[in-house]
C-alpha cells in the first residue's frame, strides 16, 4: 500500500463518519419514535430523545387477546412467515434441478435467459390475469395462492442465483460420478448438494427476503387476517386512523427485525450472494 | 455416456420451473394481452375485442404522458446518484481505516429494511408538523420555518428519490466493492510505479473492473426503478396533484380503482415493453463496451 | 393444471407443520370496516363483542383498512370466494355498486320501525334509484370546529357565521400572532379534498352536475375554489394543508397549532380529550358557516352505511350484525365519535349529555347535508377533481382552468 498522508487519513475517517451517520440516522430515529410518547414526538421543537422510554407499544401489538389490533397485527406477522417460507421452498425445489442443469449445459442458455428476462416484466402486467386466475380457484385471500404469485418473482431469481452459485464447481466430480454409474438422483445428493449447499443456502436467504418484502400482489389479493401480510398491514397503519407515529414506527420496528437481524448474520454469504452475479433488485 | 440422453434428463430437471413458469407468468401474460384489446371490466362482463382502441387512447392520453416523465424522472436520478454514491462509497470501504469492517456490515441494514418500512420511516421524516428532518434542518439554522416536503410538486419527487437512493445505494456499494477487491495488487502497483496520477488510475486500472459488475447493478436498478409503485403508494399515493403518480401507480388506478381491466392491461403492456426496450439497449451497450476492452 | 400448481406448496405446508384452520364457530361473518374517523377501532371491536357474546353461534371477523383502501378492497374482494359478508361504503359509491353487483338489495328487509325512526337524510347515503343497499350506520358532515381560547385572544366573541366571517377572524388571529396559519384543512390529494370543496360549494349553491354535464366549474363550484386558493394564497390557511388528512387535521387542530378546522364528527370528543390533546376544554364547534345572502350554513353528506355483499353465503346472519351494529340503543352508547341514526336520539340525555354543543351544530349541519354526485363514475370524477383542486391551490392552473381540466377528464 501506498504511504497515507495524514490529512489523507483524516478525510478517510471523516467521510466514514458520514456514511455511518447516514446510514444510521434514520434507522435510529425509527427506533426512537418507537418508544417515544406522543408528546414527546408532537413538540415543537421536537424532543429528539423521549423523557421515559416507553415501550408500551411493543406490548399493544405483541397482545393476543381476540379481536384485538395486536392479534390483528400478530395474524399479519404470521401470514408474512408463512407466505414467505412456502414461497421459498417452492423456489428452491423448482430452482435447485433447473440452476444445476442450466449451469452444466451451456446450451441451455437461451431457456434460462427467457425465464430470466421475466423479471423485466413489472407485476403490474400480471396483475389483472391473476387476480381472475386466483379468484377462480378460490385461492384470493389465502396464503397459498399468495405463495404461488410469489413464485412468479422468487422462482427466476433463484435459479439465476443458484446457477451463478453452481457454475464454479468442478464439473470432473459428476463426471467421475457419472462414469461409476450413479444415476442422477444419486449423483445430485451425494456429490453436488453437499458442494452446492452453502450456494443454496444464500438463495434461501435472498428469496426470503424479497417474499417478506413484497407489497404489491399481497394488497391486491388478500382482504383479511386469513392471508393479509405484514407489509400490507403496515401501510394500513400508516394510511389509517393511527395518529400516534410511534405505533407506526413500532410496527416499522418488528417488520424490519427479522430481514436485518438475517442481513447481519449472514452478511458474508449475502456479500458472496451479491457479487457472484447474483442481485437483488 | 451417451450425448442423446443427457438432453432429455436436462429437461425433466427444468420442467419444474418450466411448469411454474408458465403457470404463474406465462399464462397471466397471454391473458393481459388478450385483455389488452378487449373492453373487460375487472368484475362482471367478459368484455368485447375493441382492436387497438386501448393502446391509441393510452398513448395519446395525457395521464399516460406525465406518468410516463415522472416515472423516467425518479429512475433517472435514482439510479445515477446510487451509482455516483455506491462507487464513492465502495472507494472509501477500499481503503484501509478503523472500523471498515463496522461500516461494511452496516451497508447491510438500509438494504434489508423491507420497502414499506422504509417508505413508512420517510414519510414520519417528511411530517410537515412533526417530522424530524424540519425539525433538524431549523434546528440546525438551514431552514426558517417548516417546509411541506411531501406536500409540492418541486420537493416531492426528490423527497421520494432521497428514500430510494438511501436505501439501495449500498446495494450498489457493495457489488463495486466486491469487485475492487478483485483487482490484483500487482496491476495497482505497477501503475503508481508508472507515476500514474489519480485520476488516469481510477480511469485504467479501477473502471474497467468495476464496468461489468456496475453495468449487472445498473440494468437491474433501472429495471426496478421504472416499476416503482410500494414507495410511492404508500409515501404520496402521486400526490400532490398527481406530479408523483408513476406508470405503475397509473395502471393500478385504472384497473382497480376505476376497473377498467383492459386499458389497465394494455398500458401494463407498454410498461413491460418500455422495460424490454432499455433492457435491450444496456445489453447491447455492455457488449460494446466489453468488445472494446479487448 | 391446479393440482399441478399445488403440489410443491402442498409439500411445503407439510414440511413446516402450517396449520391453516381453527376451530371455527357455525356462523363466520367477515366485516369490513375503515379505521379513519367516526367510530374508533376500538368502539367497534368492543361493540361486536358484545354481539358475539348474545350470539355465541356467530363468530364476526373483523377487518380495517384506511379510508383510503375502502372501496378497492371492497371491489377486490368481489372475486374471493370467501370474501366479506358485511362491507361499509360510502355514501358516494352505492351507483357504482349498483352498476357492478356488489351489494345485495336490502329494501325488503327494512321495517317500518326503520323507515320512521331513522332520518331522511340517512337514508339518502344507502339510497340508489329507489333501491336500498344496506343501513346507513355513521351519519357524519364537517363541522367547523374553534379554539375558543384563541378567539378570545384575539377579542372574537362569537364563531364566524360566514365564510367570509372566517377568514376576517383568521386574518385577526394571525395579525395578533396567537397562531401563524390559523385554519387547517384536508387537502390532501384524496377524497377528503372533495368533502372541504363540497362543503364551500355548497354554501355558495353550486353544482356538481347540471343536465347530465359537469356544472362544478362554474358559479358556486368555481367560487368555492377560490375561495380555498385565496385563504392559502393569504397564509391564513396551514400551507401544509394540501397534505394533510383528517388525522393530521386533528393532530394539529389538538396540539394548538390552529385555531379553525374542519373536520368530521369525532374530533369533538377526541380533541377535548386531556390524554392526548393540548386544547381540552378549549374546543367549539358550530356548523360549517354560509355565505351571506345564500345560504345560513353548509355541510357535505358524509355518511356512512352498512350493506352485504352479493357474495355473502350468510345474508341473513350479516343482516342481523348490521341491525345489531345500527340498532339506537348501540349507537346511544357509543355516541361520543359518531353521532346516531335516530330521530329521537338526538333529545335523548344519554347521547346530549357532555356535547350538547356538538348536538346544536349537529341538528344545523345535519338538515342541510350536500351531497356528492350519484354517478357510476364518481371515483374518475373525484380524482380528477382532486387533481384541479392541487393544481389550483399550487398555483400551476387558475381556478378556472384547473376546474374545467377537471370537468374534462371527469368521465361524466
Amino acid at each position: 500500500m501506498e504511504h497515507q498522508s495524514l490529512i489523507f487519513r483524516i478525510f478517510i475517517h471523516t467521510m466514514a463518519l458520514l456514511v455511518a451517520v447516514v446510514i444510521l440516522a434514520p434507522l435510529a430515529w425509527l427506533f426512537i419514535m418507537s418508544v417515544s410518547s406522543s408528546v414527546d414526538l408532537s413538540a415543537k421543537p421536537l424532543h429528539w430523545w423521549p423523557e421515559t422510554l416507553d415501550f408500551s407499544r411493543y406490548s399493544l401489538l405483541f397482545s393476543q387477546s381476540d379481536n384485538s389490533a395486536g392479534a390483528a397485527f400478530m395474524s399479519s406477522l404470521g401470514n408474512s412467515i408463512k407466505v414467505a417460507s412456502m414461497a421459498t421452498i417452492a423456489a428452491l425445489v423448482v430452482g435447485v434441478p433447473a440452476g444445476w442443469a442450466a449451469s452444466r449445459n451451456p446450451q441451455l442458455g437461451w431457456t434460462l435467459g427467457g425465464v430470466i428476462g421475466t423479471y423485466m416484466l413489472p407485476p403490474v402486467a400480471l396483475s389483472v390475469p391473476l387476480y381472475l386466475i386466483l379468484a377462480k380457484f378460490g385461492l384470493l385471500n389465502n396464503v397459498f395462492g399468495l405463495a404461488l404469485v410469489y413464485l412468479s418473482i422468487l422462482a427466476p431469481f433463484v435459479t439465476w442465483l443458484l446457477k451463478a452459485g453452481f457454475d464454479p464447481i468442478p464439473r470432473d466430480l459428476e463426471d467421475a460420478a457419472s462414469i461409476d454409474g450413479a444415476r442422477l438422483d444419486q449423483m445430485l445428493r451425494i456429490v453436488i448438494l453437499p458442494l452446492a449447499l452453502p450456494v443454496i443456502a444464500t438463495a434461501l436467504i435472498f428469496a426470503f427476503l424479497l417474499a417478506w418484502d413484497e407489497f404489491f400482489y399481497a394488497l391486491l389479493f388478500t382482504s383479511n387476517q386469513n392471508a393479509k401480510t405484514l407489509t400490507v398491514a403496515i401501510a394500513d397503519l400508516a394510511g389509517g386512523r393511527v395518529s400516534d407515529y410511534g405505533l407506526i414506527a413500532t410496527a416499522g420496528v418488528i417488520a424490519a427485525l427479522p430481514p436485518v437481524a438475517v442481513g447481519i448474520l449472514m452478511q458474508r454469504a449475502l456479500i458472496s450472494g451479491l457479487t457472484n452475479g447474483g442481485v437483488k433488485g | 455416456m451417451s450425448t442423446e440422453r443427457l438432453p432429455l434428463r436436462v429437461w425433466l430437471l427444468m420442467l419444474p420451473l418450466l411448469i411454474v413458469m408458465l403457470t404463474v407468468i406465462g399464462w397471466p401474460l397471454i391473458d393481459t394481452i388478450r385483455l389488452s384489446f378487449s373492453d373487460a371490466r375487472l368484475v362482471g362482463t367478459g368484455g368485447h375485442f375493441v382492436g387497438l382502441h386501448n393502446f391509441t387512447k393510452m398513448l395519446s392520453n395525457s395521464y399516460f404522458h406525465s406518468a410516463f416523465f415522472t416515472t423516467l424522472k425518479f429512475s433517472l436520478w435514482s439510479v445515477t446518484l446510487e451509482l455516483v454514491i455506491g462507487v464513492l462509497v465502495a472507494l472509501l470501504l477500499n481503503q484501509k481505516f478503523h472500523g471498515r469492517t463496522l461500516l461494511r456490515a452496516l451497508l447491510i441494514l438500509p438494504w434489508a429494511l423491507p420497502t414499506v418500512v422504509n417508505a413508512t420511516l420517510w414519510r414520519l421524516i417528511y411530517n410537515p408538523e412533526y417530522g424530524a428532518l424540519n425539525a433538524a434542518l431549523t434546528q440546525l439554522g438551514f431552514l426558517d420555518s417548516y417546509r411541506s416536503w411531501l406536500g409540492e410538486p418541486g420537493t416531492a419527487l426528490t423527497a421520494l428519490i432521497v428514500a430510494d437512493v438511501w436505501k439501495n445505494f449500498p446495494l450498489v456499494a457493495l457489488i463495486a466493492l466486491a469487485a475492487l477487491q478483485a483487482i490484483p495488487n500487482d496491476i495497482r502497483a505497477a501503475a503508481i510505479s508508472d507515476g500514474a496520477n489519480v485520476w488516469r488510475r481510477f480511469r485504467h486500472v479501477t473502471l474497467p473492473y468495476l464496468l461489468g459488475p456496475l453495468m449487472v447493478a445498473l440494468v437491474l436498478r433501472t429495471i426496478e426503478a421504472f416499476k416503482v409503485f410500494d414507495l410511492i403508494w404508500i409515501m404520496t399515493r402521486g400526490g400532490p396533484a398527481n406530479s408523483t403518480r408513476s406508470l405503475s401507480i397509473l395502471v393500478y388506478q385504472e384497473a382497480f380503482a376505476f376497473q377498467r381491466a383492459g386499458s389497465g392491461a394494455s398500458l401494463a403492456l407498454m410498461i413491460t415493453l418500455m422495460i424490454t426496450v432499455l433492457a435491450v439497449a444496456y445489453l447491447f451497450i455492455m457488449r460494446r463496451l466489453a468488445g472494446e476492452g479487448r | 393444471m391446479k393440482f399441478v400448481l399445488h403440489a410443491p406448496l402442498l409439500a411445503a405446508t407439510a414440511l413446516l407443520g402450517v396449520t391453516v384452520t381453527a376451530a371455527q364457530a357455525e356462523t363466520t361473518l367477515n366485516a369490513l370496516f375503515m379505521a379513519q374517523a367516526a367510530y374508533s377501532e376500538d368502539d367497534i371491536r368492543s361493540m361486536t363483542s358484545a354481539y358475539e357474546a348474545a350470539h355465541p353461534d356467530v363468530k364476526v371477523n373483523l377487518e380495517f383498512v384506511p379510508y383510503e383502501g375502502l372501496h378497492d378492497k371492497t371491489v377486490l374482494s368481489m372475486g374471493a370466494g370467501g370474501g366479506y359478508d358485511v362491507v361499509l361504503f360510502d355514501v358516494i359509491w352505492p351507483a357504482e355498486y349498483a352498476q357492478n353487483n356488489v351489494l345485495l338489495d336490502v329494501s325488503d328487509r327494512i321495517t317500518n320501525e326503520m323507515k320512521s325512526g331513522v332520518l331522511p337524510g340517512a337514508w339518502t347515503t344507502v339510497t340508489y334509484e329507489n333501491k336500498n343497499y344496506g343501513m346507513p350506520w355513521i351519519l357524519d358532515t364537517k363541522y367547523l370546529f374553534y379554539n375558543k381560547a384563541m378567539l378570545k385572544k384575539a377579542g372574537i366573541s362569537t364563531p364566524p357565521a360566514t365564510w367570509a366571517e372566517l377568514k376576517a377572524d383568521a386574518q385577526k388571529i394571525k395579525d395578533a400572532g396567537i397562531v401563524k396559519y390559523p385554519i387547517a384543512w384536508s387537502w390532501s390529494q384524496a377524497e377528503a379534498a372533495v368533502c372541504d370543496y363540497t362543503t364551500l360549494l355548497s354554501a355558495y349553491g353550486g353544482d356538481f352536475i347540471k343536465d347530465g354535464k359537469p356544472d362544478f366549474q362554474n358559479g358556486g363550484g368555481l367560487e368555492a375554489l377560490k375561495y380555498m386558493v385565496d385563504s392559502y394564497n393569504d397564509g391564513l390557511t396551514n400551507p401544509n394543508s394540501k397534505e394533510f388528512l383528517e388525522e393530521d387535521v386533528r393532530n394539529v387542530f389538538q396540539n394548538g397549532d390552529a385555531a379553525f378546522a374542519l373536520n368530521w364528527t369525532y374530533m369533538y370528543n377526541l380533541a377535548n380529550d386531556p390524554k392526548d390533546s393540548k386544547v381540552a376544554g378549549d374546543v367549539g364547534v358550530v356548523p360549517a358557516p354560509g355565505v351571506e345572502g345564500i345560504s345560513d350554513a353548509s355541510a357535505v353528506n358524509g355518511s356512512m352505511g352498512l350493506g352485504i355483499t352479493t357474495t355473502s353465503k350468510h345474508p341473513d346472519a350479516a343482516w342481523d350484525y348490521i341491525t345489531y351494529m345500527t340498532s339506537q340503543k348501540v349507537q346511544n352508547a357509543y355516541s361520543k365519535l359518531s353521532l346516531p341514526i335516530w330521530k329521537s336520539s338526538y333529545t335523548d340525555p344519554e347521547v346530549t349529555k357532555g356535547q350538547e354543543e356538538l348536538i346544536a351544530a349537529a341538528q344545523t349541519g345535519l338538515a342541510v347535508m350536500y351531497p356528492r354526485p350519484m354517478t357510476p363514475h364518481y371515483q374518475e370524477m373525484s380524482m380528477a377533481l382532486q387533481q384541479g383542486i392541487q393544481e389550483a391551490l399550487l398555483g400551476t392552473a387558475s381556478p378556472k382552468d384547473a376546474l374545467q381540466e377537471a370537468a374534462d377528464n371527469s368521465g361524466l
